[in-house]
C-alpha cells in the first residue's frame, strides 16, 4: 500500500476537517502549548494523532483518561495531551501511573514514553508492571536512540548502528521488546511502525479497551538523529522504506521478531490473551481468604 | 506497641490509605503491619514495589488520584528516594517519606541505630527546596507525630521527612490511641473553582496553591520541569525565579508555626544540650547527672527539626548559654546549631557513628567541657 493510500484510510471525518474554525485535534490537545518541540518528519507527532484517533474510537471520555510520561522526546506527550497529564522522573512514569490506577481503578490510564525511558532506565518498573498485570496501557516509541539528550546509544539500538555513544557502531544485543513484553505478562503486544497509521490506531483502540497489562511498541523516524547517523534520509523516506519492508504477521512468535539494522521488520499483534489483572486477582484472594468480612477494593 | 506499629497506626489514624513498600530494615515493621491492616480498612491499599524508586513514586499516582499515601525505608532506601523526593517538592505532592534511620553510608548497620540520614533529608535531593522534618523519641509520638506529619504534609503540600531511628522503631513502650473523633486531620485542600478558572500553581496567601484530583474534569498537566501557574513548562530565569523562591519561602515564611521544640530547665542554664530522637532520652539523664555535678544545664529537645528553629538557638547563645549537640553522628544539625550561634557561644558535639545510643557519661563530658569554654 503506498504511503498516501495509507494516510487516506487513517484520515479524520472529513466534515471536521473542513470545518476552518474547529483543528481536528482541538479537543485532545493542548494547542495553547503549540509549537510543539518535535522536529519535522518525527514519528512521534502520528503516534500522539493516532492516539486521539483511538481514544475517540474507544469512546473514552477525556475526563476519565490519563496520560503519564517520563523524560525524553516522547516524554513531552503527556504535555500535550488534553486530559488530566502527569510528566514524571527518567524511568518511572509506570510506578506513577501503577499509583494512580491502583488509588483510582476508575481512571484509564496510559503510559506513553520512549525507548530509553521505558525500557532501560526503566525496565525493573516495566517487568514488574507487567507480571503483576497492573490494568495500564503502555506505548511505546522506539526511535532506537536518546534523542533528546542527543543521540547516544540505547538498549534498543540494532546492532551496527552508529550514535554519539557508539561511534565505531553498536555492538551490544538489543531487546526485542514484544519478547520481553510478552515474557514477563503483558496480555496484549503489537508493534506498527509510524507508516502503519490505520494498524497503529486499531492497536491502541484494542490495548485501551482490554483489562491489563497491554503494550504497544511504535517503530518511529528520529530524522534529526537515527536516521541521520545511519544515512537513512529523512523521516519521508523512512517512511517509504517501512513501506517497502515491513512484514505484517499476526501471531507472530514475539521470538522471532528482534530488529536488524537493515532487515525487514516484522509488525502486527503478537499477544492477545487474557489473564486476571493485578486488582481482579487480589479482591479475588481476599474474598477467598476472608470472605464476606471483605469488601471489594475498589479505590 | 512498638514504634515502627504505632507510626502504621498514626498513619492509618491521619487518613492515610496507600502505602508503597519496598522492604529493607529497620523500618519494614511499618510496611508488615500496614499490609496486614489494609485489606480490612474501607479504602485502604498496600502495595509492595520492585524498588525504592518505584515506591517513592507510586504514592505521588496515588496521591494524584486523592489519596494521602506513604511510603517507609531506611537510609540506603532513602538514598534511592531522593530524586522522587524533589518530584513531590517541585510538584508539590503532600505525602510522608518515613526513613527509620540505621548506622551508615552504604549498608553500615542494618540493625542497629543512627541518626546521619538528617542532611540527607534536608539536602539530599538536587536543586534548592524546603521539606518538614519530624523526629519522635517514643512509640506513642510515632503515633502522634505521624499524625502531624500527614497534616503537616497537606497543609504546606510539601512531602514530610518522619525520621526515627532504630530505637524508636523497634522499642516496646505503652502507646495510648485516643478515640477517632477527638483527632485532627487536615484535609486535602481541593480547589472549589471550576475547570476553566482553576490554575494548579497559583498560591494562594499563605504560598501555598490549592490541588485537583485526576479523573475531576480539569485536564491539567503536571510536571517536575519548571513551571508557570497552569503547570506548563517554562525553561525561563524569571519563571525559576518565582517558583522555586516560592516552594523555599512558603516553608521558610511558616517556619514558625511549623516549629516545635521542648525546653527543660533553660531559663537559669549556662549550658543547653540539644538533641532530638532516641538520643534526646539519653541526654535526659547525662542533664540530670551534670546538675548533680552542679553545672546549671538544661535541654531543647528538637522535635520539627527541619525546618530549623534558627531564632531559638540565636536567642540560646546570644545568652551566653554554651550549647551540646549529641546526635548518632559526627555532625549534621551540630552545624546548624553552629551556625545559628554565629558564634555568640561554644557549640560542642557529642556525636559518634551509630550502631548504639550514645553513653551518658560522654554527653556529661562535652557539658563540662562546654561549660568550661563558657566560663
Amino acid at each position: 500500500m503506498s504511503v498516501l493510500k495509507e494516510l487516506e484510510r487513517a484520515s479524520l471525518s472529513p466534515t471536521k476537517d473542513l470545518d476552518p474554525s474547529h483543528h481536528p485535534m482541538d479537543d485532545y490537545l493542548r494547542m495553547d502549548r503549540m509549537p510543539h518541540i518535535w522536529c519535522p518528519t518525527c514519528g512521534i507527532g502520528v503516534s500522539v494523532n493516532c492516539f486521539a484517533k483511538a481514544i475517540e474510537k474507544a469512546r473514552i471520555p477525556l475526563d476519565d483518561i490519563t496520560v503519564v510520561s517520563g523524560i525524553g522526546c516522547t516524554g513531552r506527550v503527556a504535555g500535550y495531551m488534553k486530559v488530566d497529564s502527569f510528566h514524571t522522573t527518567h524511568g518511572r512514569a509506570i510506578p506513577f501511573a501503577t499509583g494512580l490506577k491502583l488509588a483510582n481503578p476508575k481512571l484509564k490510564v496510559v503510559v506513553f514514553s520512549g525507548d530509553g525511558d521505558l525500557m532501560a532506565i526503566g525496565g525493573n518498573h516495566f517487568i514488574s508492571a507487567a507480571r503483576r498485570n497492573i490494568d495500564i496501557t503502555v506505548i511505546c516509541v522506539n526511535n532506537f536512540n536518546y534523542a533528546m539528550t542527543g543521540g547516544q546509544l540505547a538498549s534498543t539500538t540494532p546492532e551496527g548502528s552508529v550514535l554519539s555513544t557508539s561511534p565505531f557502531g553498536n555492538f551490544e544485543a538489543p531487546f526485542n521488546l514484544p519478547f520481553l513484553a510478552e515474557s514477563v505478562g503483558a496480555v496484549y503486544v503489537a508493534r506498527w511502525t509510524s507508516l502503519h497509521i490505520y494498524n497503529q490506531t486499531v492497536a491502541m483502540v484494542e490495548a485501551l479497551k482490554k483489562p491489563g497489562f497491554t503494550f504497544i511498541e511504535i517503530l518511529a523516524p528520529c530524522p534529526t538523529i537515527f536516521e541521520r547517523q545511519q544515512k537513512f534520509g529523512d523521516g519521508l523516506d523512512r517512511l517509504r522504506w517501512y513501506c517497502d519492508n515491513s512484514i505484517i504477521r499476526h501471531g507472530a512468535d514475539t521470538h522471532d521478531v528482534d530488529i536488524k539494522l537493515h532487515d525487514p521488520v516484522i509488525v502486527g499483534k503478537f499477544v492477545d490473551k487474557e489473564r486476571p489483572t493485578y486488582l481482579d486477582s487480589m479482591n479475588t484472594h481476599f474474598r477467598k481468604r476472608f470472605g464476606d468480612r471483605y469488601k471489594d477494593y475498589e479505590g | 506497641m512498638d514504634g515502627d506499629h504505632a507510626c502504621c497506626e498514626g498513619a492509618l489514624a491521619a487518613g492515610c490509605r496507600f502505602v508503597a513498600g519496598y522492604p529493607i530494615t529497620p523500618s519494614t515493621e511499618v510496611v508488615e503491619r500496614f499490609s496486614r491492616r489494609a485489606p480490612m480498612v474501607p479504602g485502604a491499599f498496600f502495595i509492595q514495589m520492585e524498588d525504592e524508586l518505584a515506591a517513592s513514586i507510586t504514592l505521588q499516582g496515588a496521591v494524584w488520584a486523592g489519596k494521602k499515601a506513604m511510603t517507609v525505608t531506611s537510609g540506603p532506601g532513602f538514598s534511592l528516594m531522593m530524586e522522587h523526593i524533589g518530584l513531590a517538592v517541585m510538584a508539590e505532592v503532600p505525602c510522608v517519606f518515613v526513613n527509620v534511620q540505621r548506622g551508615g553510608p552504604s549498608t553500615g548497620l542494618p540493625t542497629l541505630p543512627g541518626q546521619a540520614d538528617m542532611m540527607q533529608a534536608r539536602w539530599g535531593s538536587h536543586g534548592d527546596y524546603e521539606i518538614i522534618a519530624i523526629c519522635p523519641n517514643s512509640p506513642q509520638e510515632c503515633f502522634d507525630l505521624t499524625i502531624d506529619a500527614f497534616n503537616l504534609a497537606e497543609q504546606y503540600r510539601v512531602p514530610v521527612m518522619f525520621m526515627m531511628d532504630e530505637c524508636v522503631g523497634h522499642m516496646m513502650e505503652r502507646v495510648i490511641i485516643p478515640e477517632a473523633d477527638t483527632i485532627e486531620i487536615t484535609p486535602r485542600r481541593y480547589t472549589k473553582l471550576p475547570p476553566g478558572e482553576y490554575l494548579p500553581y497559583k498560591p494562594g496567601e499563605d504560598l501555598v496553591p490549592e490541588m485537583f484530583k485526576a479523573g475531576d474534569g480539569y485536564r491539567l498537566h503536571i510536571t517536575g520541569l519548571t513551571h508557570d501557574y497552569k503547570g506548563y513548562p517554562v525553561m525561563s530565569a524569571d519563571i525559576q525565579e518565582q517558583l522555586v523562591r516560592r516552594l523555599v519561602d512558603k516553608i521558610r515564611l511558616n517556619a514558625p508555626k511549623i516549629w516545635r521544640y521542648e525546653e527543660t530547665a533553660v531559663e537559669d542554664a549556662e549550658v543547653v544540650v540539644i538533641a532530638y530522637g532516641i538520643t534526646s532520652r539519653v541526654a535526659v539523664e547525662a542533664v540530670a547527672m551534670a546538675r548533680k555535678e552542679g553545672i546549671k544545664v538544661g535541654m531543647l529537645r528538637l522535635i520539627v527539626v527541619w525546618p530549623f528553629p534558627e531564632d531559638r538557638i540565636f536567642e540560646l547563645a546570644s545568652q551566653g548559654k554554651g550549647l551540646v549537640v549529641a546526635e548518632m553522628n559526627y555532625g549534621q544539625v551540630f552545624y546548624e546549631v553552629d551556625r545559628c550561634a554565629r558564634g555568640r557561644a561554644p557549640v560542642v558535639l557529642a556525636g559518634h557513628g551509630g550502631g548504639t545510643v550514645h553513653n551518658v557519661e560522654a554527653i556529661v563530658e562535652k557539658i563540662r567541657e562546654a561549660h568550661k569554654c563558657r566560663s
